[in-house]
């Protein structure tokens, strides 16, 4: 197997064990957020403007992470510096 | 497959030596010159008394609303700070909320234009603070709560620019890729779904942007030491006031 075909299919199948893999902290960390917000809210519905912003602050903030492991399967995948090296010299 | 671009820096429309007119720049401008250019048609006839234009309303209604919002997240006075979070958020939005427009691509989908703002917000950061404490009464908040935390905290400074840029990026980026990726598979209606959740996306990335870097400000601002809670903490005295 030459290197061309070794780094596309790591390059792929690391992609997709980066996204498995790191949107399972943001999920429950985002759901065990939303919910503690509710409960707040149920329990406190005056103070629902600010928690409701508190809230879309952290989820925003919670969901980087997984937004970071996208970024990186997308750069694996369109943008992958190894790829374009053994491209480039394979020529 | 045919191929996607995942920014829009790499489609280039005109390029002569070093220098290259990308996707990205021609759009900024065009973002640039729309909010310009609307600002200076509303603002050129601003009336007071009852009746007022439907665009001033609308701007009226804005500058309200990030005024509110900067004085419950910082405590102090809003007029401060909201000419560059304003600007922020008012940029990020309408490039955001352009991305209906065909042929149109946001120039927040590249990291380049993320990443200039987020460095402008780490720039600013430190100037208001300075300009608010003075220099050795800005550069005590790294010593805290113990002179050990000053790794961390520079880390953390650090760190947090690159958060943000990368968080715009990729909300941005991901959104218009869903798009590009369903228009492959079944082109008819589910795109227009997630275009409008792009949209919604679009927005509360925006709001964030200029949350955290008011946050941030915030924090490097406030006389006392209490940093951690500031987006909880607000307080009606300060608000009705």
């Amino acid at each position: 197997m030459d290197s061309v075909t070794t780094i596309g299919q790591i390059s792929i199948i690391i992609a997709g064990v980066t996204m498995a893999v790191g949107s399972i902290g943001p999920a429950l960390g985002e759901a065990w957020a939303a919910s503690r917000a509710l409960s707040a809210i149920a329990q406190q519905p005056d103070e629902a403007a600010t928690i409701t912003r508190t809230l879309f602050v952290s989820l925003a903030i919670i969901e980087s992470i997984a937004i970071y492991c996208f970024v990186i399967s997308m750069v694996l995948i369109f943008a992958n510096p190894f790829w374009t090296h053994v491209l480039t010299t394979a020529k | 497959m045919p191929q996607i671009d995942i920014t829009p820096d790499q489609i280039v429309y005109f390029k002569w030596s070093f220098v290259t007119l990308s996707a990205t720049i021609v759009f900024t401008w065009v973002v640039m010159a729309l909010l310009v250019t609307v600002a200076w048609l509303t603002t050129r006839r601003l009336r007071t008394g009852v009746s007022v234009s439907r665009q001033q309303t609308l701007f009226e209604m804005l500058v309200t609303y990030m005024r509110s919002q900067i004085r419950e997240i910082t405590d102090q006075d809003p007029d401060r700070y909201l000419p560059f979070v304003g600007s922020l958020f008012l940029f990020i939005s309408v490039s955001n909320l352009l991305e209906v427009v065909p042929g149109y691509h946001a120039p927040t989908g590249s990291i380049n234009t993320t990443a200039a703002l987020a460095l402008v917000v780490f720039f600013a950061v430190p100037i208001f603070g300075i300009a608010e404490q003075g220099f050795f009464g800005y550069l005590k908040h790294y010593a805290q709560p113990t002179p050990l935390m000053l790794p961390f905290n520079i880390i953390g400074e650090l760190s947090r620019t690159l958060a943000l840029a990368v968080r715009l990026f990729g909300n941005v980026m991901s959104g218009a890729l869903v798009v590009a990726v369903l228009l492959a598979i079944v082109p008819i209606f589910v795109p227009i779904v997630m275009e409008a959740l792009g949209l919604l996306i679009g927005q509360v990335q925006a709001y964030i942007f200029a949350v955290l870097a008011t946050v941030y400000i915030g924090a490097a601002t406030r006389r006392d030491n209490e940093v951690t809670n500031s987006v909880v903490h607000s307080s009606p005295e300060v608000k009705n006031g």
